[in-house]
């Protein structure tokens, strides 16, 4: 172990798969919440939704005719993700901001209990199996065991897999900023601003805060199917509440409303989470550091992290990519 | 110099009797028997009221007589319990707000909603209608919004610069003054060409000098035919300004008429400053308890 080792780590954590599947989730907090003022608490439902949909689809119905290959699993999945998103908005989206976040934090603990408690969706063993053969399958790269970066070693599933979710991000980055420069990105705002304003002005708030929260929906279902086909395992205790927590501080990191915002932030967090760990294993298997247990280590560095996020609070509270003048605005 | 259309107005409402609920020569809006009460107080009881086309209209009354409430139920921000009300012919009763705007009939609010974190051009941008980029499928293919963008912004730009905003057109609202932000928010709303504007206390909170500069604006909306209703507590502007003038207290409309009539109107002076104002309140030498009682 040495320098170069915990740097290698820390790289290769912060662009892999773990970091694509937040990155994703919160692309889609970032129009939820950074564009809309929606505050979507349960992010989670919708990763969950879109992994265990594979999951189900791709083992549980392992030869149903109902799902013939892995395209139409993903297809289903990102219909049940809307389903998901009029079930939570219908009913809350005419109301006061607050109640859907009362609402989407509830769904997303209802939605993994219910996975954790129901056999068929694989109980609380979740569901293991082969969840992205077509997937794999269609890898271009050549047949060899490792490709090196520099520093950096992947196996050949793991490139393709990091591969294809940088450039689905990409394709989703270039959609968020043209959608958002539009009139249509322009009410967004207007909403996040002061809905009964926009409302004034002839336009329905209803309709559009229904599309964003589906919209960001399918993001962090995208993310979840992902998730289910990079890991070819999906268990309930993956999709707690703090994910979305997570995915938040990745939005605030970043910069909300900025279209780059949850790229530098995901990118950001993960290399500093890892770093820490690393960092701090080292320092403790060299000796330098004596009074911690490596198995303190992971605990640590979220405290660290903690640290880390409250000093930006302080000294640059809109984020890494915000605009400070911006922010000092009274919100009416 | 009064214009050739508020000459009309005026010279329109000259013959209508000054009497709550007086039929109009050419009524834009029409409501009757509006009712809007929380739990046992009625905030709102309105038996018929119409509003001259192309006047401007200031609904006045003390603290609480339910005007503010009133335009809610009318703009479409509030459920009335009771009561129909037509725009231009068209029934309009419990309308959703958004669809009223679409319809020509646009509010601003007591405490103004600039759109903070948006800059001047996209708040005036928001307010024009009918726009196809506002549909998220089309949104994605600029060809298709691009030209109709091109021309809300000119149009955004005349306003702008009619409201001695243009200057400031990058800047994010929420860097505006107060008064700015008011005249940012009328400008705003002309963008949607509406035919009847519902001005919620423009004068509130405003320093004199931009109060005769908004008296102007709020003329020139006439003069280019748009009808004006306003409600406000500030009596200089409603005499300057306003062609009829609809007093409201306790719910309830108790009297109509041009200005000069309304302020002489004995139950208009009695509903401000109550109907013993100018009594005294102890009969000469006699005890305060007494006076008092009365």
């Amino acid at each position: 172990m040495d320098m170069g080792f915990v740097l290698t780590q820390a790289i290769s954590q912060a662009i892999g798969v773990t970091a694509i599947i937040y990155l994703l989730a919160t692309m889609g907090l970032n129009i939820q919440f950074g564009y809309t003022g929606l505050l979507n608490f349960g992010q989670i439902a919708f990763v969950a939704v879109g992994s265990y949909a594979i999951g189900v689809f791709m083992v549980q119905w392992q030869g149903s005719a109902f799902v013939p290959n892995l395209w139409v699993a993903i297809i289903y999945a990102l219909l049940l993700s809307v389903v998901l998103a009029l079930i939570l908005g219908v009913p809350t989206l005419r109301l006061r901001a607050d109640y859907l976040a009362i609402v989407t934090i509830a769904a997303g603990e209802i939605i993994r209990l219910v996975f954790k408690s129901t056999d068929a969706l694989g109980g609380a063993q979740g569901i293991n199996g082969k969840m992205g053969e077509e997937f794999y399958a269609i890898n271009p790269f050549p047949q060899q065991d490792r490709f090196d970066f520099g520093p950096l070693s992947y196996t050949r599933n793991d490139v393709w897999v990091v591969t294809v979710g940088w450039v689905v991000i990409a394709l989703l980055l270039l959609l968020t900023w043209a959608l958002m420069r539009s009139p249509w990105g322009r009410v967004l705002k207007g909403i996040r601003e002061d809905e009964d304003a926009v409302r004034s002005l002839g336009k329905s708030t209803y309709l559009r805060k229904m599309q964003a929260l589906i919209l960001g929906g399918i993001f962090g279902t995208i993310g979840g199917i992902f998730w289910a086909v990079a890991k070819q395992s999906v268990q309930p205790d993956s999709f707690v509440p703090a994910f979305t927590f997570f995915c938040y501080t990745i939005l605030i990191l970043g910069g909300a409303a900025r279209v780059m915002g949850p790229v530098i932030g995901a990118l950001i967090f993960w290399f500093l989470l890892v770093f820490i760990e690393q960092f701090l294993l080292l320092l403790i298997d060299n000796g330098t550091i004596t009074f911690l247990e490596p198995t303190q280590v992971g605990p640590i560095r979220f405290i660290l992290v903690g640290v880390g996020l409250m000093l930006l609070m302080i000294f640059r509270p809109q984020g890494i990519l915000g605009d400070k003048k911006e922010l000092a605005l009274d919100a009416r | 110099m009064p214009g050739e259309l508020a000459a009309q107005a005026v010279s329109a409402l000259a013959t209508v009797s000054p009497e709550p609920g007086a039929a109009k020569p050419e009524p834009l809006l029409i409501a009757d028997g509006v009712n809007r009460h929380f739990g046992g107080l009625v905030a709102v009881d309105v038996t018929h009221v119409e509003i001259q086309k192309g006047a401007i209209t200031a609904l006045i009354g003390p603290n609480g007589a339910g005007k503010s409430t009133f335009f809610n139920v009318l703009s479409g921000f509030d459920k009335a319990d009771a009561g129909t009300w037509s725009f231009a012919g068209v029934t309009i009763t419990n309308t959703a707000p958004h669809r009223l705007a679409r319809k020509g009939m646009v509010r601003t609010f007591q405490l103004t909603k600039s759109l903070s974190r948006l800059t001047v051009m996209d708040n005036m941008l928001l307010g024009a209608g009918g726009q196809t980029g506002e549909s998220m499928v089309a949104s994605v293919f600029p060809f298709t919004w691009k030209a109709q963008e091109k021309k809300n912004r000119e149009r955004a730009m005349v306003l702008l610069e009619r409201f001695n905003l243009a200057a400031k057109a990058q800047d994010f609202a929420g860097s505006l003054s107060g008064g700015q932000r008011k005249l940012l928010e009328m400008a705003r709303a002309l963008m949607l060409q509406p035919e009847l504007v519902m001005l919620d206390e423009p004068m509130a909170g405003v320093n004199p000098a931009l109060k005769q500069s908004l008296l102007d604006h709020i003329r020139d909306i006439r003069e280019e035919g748009t009808t004006v209703v306003f409600v406000e507590h500030d009596m200089d502007m409603v005499r300057d300004v306003s062609d009829w003038v609809i007093v409201m207290a306790q719910g309830k409309i108790i009297a109509e008429g041009t200005p000069d009539t309304v302020m002489r109107d004995q139950r208009v002076i009695d509903a401000y400053l109550g109907a013993h104002h100018d009594q005294q309140l102890t009969a000469s030498g006699d005890s305060l308890t007494e006076g008092t009682s009365s």
